[in-house]
């Protein structure tokens, strides 16, 4: 599959700095007491996301992780309800019954971010199927981390994928880290390759550059609505924040260096994709989305951090349908 | 009428609402051939896109209902023994129990996961569990237990019909059995219970295959003078509270029979329930008759068994 035109970079760029400048003032908001419970910010991997979910539709569903902002927001989820949610606020995606490992959309196909490791894996594997009885072309993608392909779910998931023929995505985001411990300490061999002796296609590509990912993705989301089945994708990248805010206030010993994380930052994907727009001639335009970025960050935080708490009845609802 | 096996009667309900509804989707290991009896005859009516073997893969099977009901299907999960569904557990409590609530009602879930209860075949302490204690404790799922085939097969209709997570469990020792069961469309609602006996002495709360030996002491303890009402909850969460308080206001005593072991059970529930809603209405402590040990395998071969192999205790065990 050829590259992305550049129209269609010019929106990956915008999208790709949506998660980013939303995460950046989210981290700050939870270092100033504004988010209560716990956040993982995705930055540094936004072109996974944005390369996967521009393939999709609202009618295709998307599970995700822990590290989940940049999956609801690229699969075109409210920067404002995310926000709120975080918050804890009545405007809340899930009026604040979920919190930042919870926003969900499913009007959008966001089945939701999972406090669980490997949670979404069942979740995708049976929307897949819905999606192959529906038989309209509709596909489901499951985002894992490399700590999530260590869960039993994972060999479960790739031979019913395979046998079955689903159309389904398995993107593993390798970030580096399960949790604190760094990949080769926990992880045997290359995740890409366990699609194989399924015979499943496997891929591994750059997940810092969203043109990558974007072709990659691109022909196995045709595969899959094409009836052809399932693909396993390693994304490689790498996790610039903690895995958690603030864990630095508990956290005995470092577990990497200084020095590697300057190093991913030479390769942040954001600054890739503007450097090549750049030398395409798109500077405006990118001067553009830069200004709407901000301003749509700016009323999103804003409105969000205005918005009221939700009434305590909340807590007593909507444990089953119907009453 | 007819006369029916508990399982037949199972069986004839997943025909009844497959036929119904075409989003109800039955899955998992080896349905097509259906160890108990429950599945037969549906993978040949109904095809191999509503009637679908899995892989011996529990984790992911309890997810994908999760996933399946949120692409607008009705799946009934066969977990097949009720011990599996420990095999399985992260989705139906982490997933099926709490999605729709953390989700502000986003989701809806109608699934059912259908499993195996009890013991009394020597199938050892691994296939023999009575597994709704766990999962009563979660909230978000629904749990259902019938005792003669004409619950089995309304509870079973009304379980598919259900907008939420059903735990729909099978009393493996009544599964052949026969009893009447009502001709055309029959539902038994949730979070109703039934008195199966009328008395006016005791109050005996049996749950599941215990209903047969209620409705049993009850026929003995009517000889010596000793009138039992039998009262079978059906729906173990949300339980029917007024049914056993009522019970209970018009007996004053209450003894719980229940097949799963007596820590945190649906027997201790009852009598929590009792103690703190009916005290006054009691004239006597509560008595309570449940597990306390997984011997299994070799209770045919013991002198002094009663039929399902269990030892009386008192409570709490």
């Amino acid at each position: 599959m050829n590259g992305p035109d550049l129209q269609r970079s010019l929106r990956l760029f915008e999208r790709m700095l949506l998660i980013r400048r939303m995460e950046e003032r989210l981290g700050d908001l939870g270092k100033a007491g504004e988010l209560p419970g716990n956040v993982h910010l995705y930055i540094g991997q936004e072109a996974v996301a944005t390369g996967v979910c521009a393939h999709l539709d609202d009618s295709d569903w998307v599970a995700s992780t822990h590290r989940g902002h940049g999956h609801f927001l690229a699969k075109g989820g409210d920067p404002r309800a995310m926000a709120a949610e975080l918050m804890g606020k009545e405007t809340g995606i899930c009026h604040g019954k979920g919190g930042s490992m919870h926003v969900a959309d499913v009007s959008k196909g966001i089945l939701g971010a999972n406090g669980i490791v490997g949670g979404g894996v069942g979740l995708a594997v049976g929307a897949a199927l819905g999606a192959q009885l529906d038989g309209e072309g509709r596909v489901a993608v499951v985002f894992f981390g490399d700590g999530a392909s260590s869960q039993g779910v994972i060999s479960e998931a790739l031979n019913i994928a395979a046998l079955w023929k689903l159309p389904l995505l398995l993107v593993c985001e390798n970030n580096g880290f399960s949790q604190f411990s760094p990949y080769e300490t926990v992880n045997a061999g290359d995740i890409w390759r366990r699609a194989e002796p399924f015979g499943m296609p496997g891929a591994l590509v750059d997940g810092n550059d969203v043109h990558a990912v974007w072709r990659v993705v691109g022909e196995a989301v045709a595969r899959a609505r094409s009836g052809e089945g399932a693909t396993l994708i390693e994304a490689r990248t790498y996790r610039w924040r903690t895995h958690v805010e603030s864990e630095e206030s508990f956290l005995a010993a470092p577990y990497r260096t200084q020095e590697e994380v300057e190093s991913w930052k030479q390769r942040d994907p954001i600054s890739r994709l503007e450097e090549f727009l750049v030398s395409e001639d798109l500077e405006k335009d990118v001067a553009a989305i830069r200004a709407r970025v901000e301003g749509v960050t700016e009323s999103a935080i804003t409105d969000a951090l205005n918005d009221p708490l939700p009434p305590v009845s909340r807590a007593f609802e909507d444990m089953f349908a119907n009453g | 009428m007819a006369k029916r096996r508990l399982i037949h009667a199972v069986n004839e309900a997943l025909h009844e609402e497959m036929e119904r509804d075409d989003r109800v989707i039955l899955y998992g290991e080896d349905v097509r051939i259906g160890l108990f009896g429950d599945t037969r005859g549906l993978f040949d009516k109904f095809g191999g896109k509503r009637v679908i073997n899995t892989p011996i893969s529990e984790v992911v099977m309890t997810g994908m209902a999760v996933g399946m009901a949120a692409a607008g299907y009705r799946p009934i999960c066969h977990m097949m023994y009720g011990n599996f569904l420990y095999t399985g557990f992260d989705s139906i409590a982490n997933q099926a129990a709490k999605l729709r609530y953390m989700t502000a009602g986003q989701l809806k879930l109608p699934l059912v996961y259908l499993a195996s209860t009890g013991a009394g075949r020597s199938s050892g302490a691994q296939h023999s569990d009575a597994p709704y204690p766990g999962v009563m404790n979660l909230g978000g799922i629904k749990v259902v237990i019938p005792s003669t085939p004409a619950d089995a097969k309304g509870l079973m209709k009304a379980s598919i019909r259900e907008d939420n997570p059903v735990l729909f469990l099978l009393p493996t020792r009544r599964g052949g059995e026969q009893g009447e069961v009502p001709d055309g469309d029959h539902v038994v609602p949730l979070g109703k219970g039934s008195v199966k006996r009328e008395g006016r002495d005791v109050t005996v709360v049996a749950i599941g295959v215990m209903v047969r030996h209620a409705m049993r002491a009850a026929a003995t303890l009517s000889e010596e003078g000793i009138e039992v009402e039998v009262v079978d909850p059906m729906t173990l969460f949300p339980l029917d509270k007024e049914l056993i308080l009522a019970s209970v206001r018009k007996t004053g005593r209450l003894v719980i029979l229940d097949e799963a072991r007596a820590t945190c059970s649906a027997a201790s529930e009852i009598a929590a329930i009792v103690a703190e809603q009916g005290f006054a209405s009691l004239r006597g402590p509560v008595g309570s008759v449940a597990k306390i040990v997984k011997l299994e395998h070799a209770w045919r071969r013991l002198d002094g068994r009663n039929d399902d192999g269990f030892q009386v205790a008192p409570f709490p065990g």
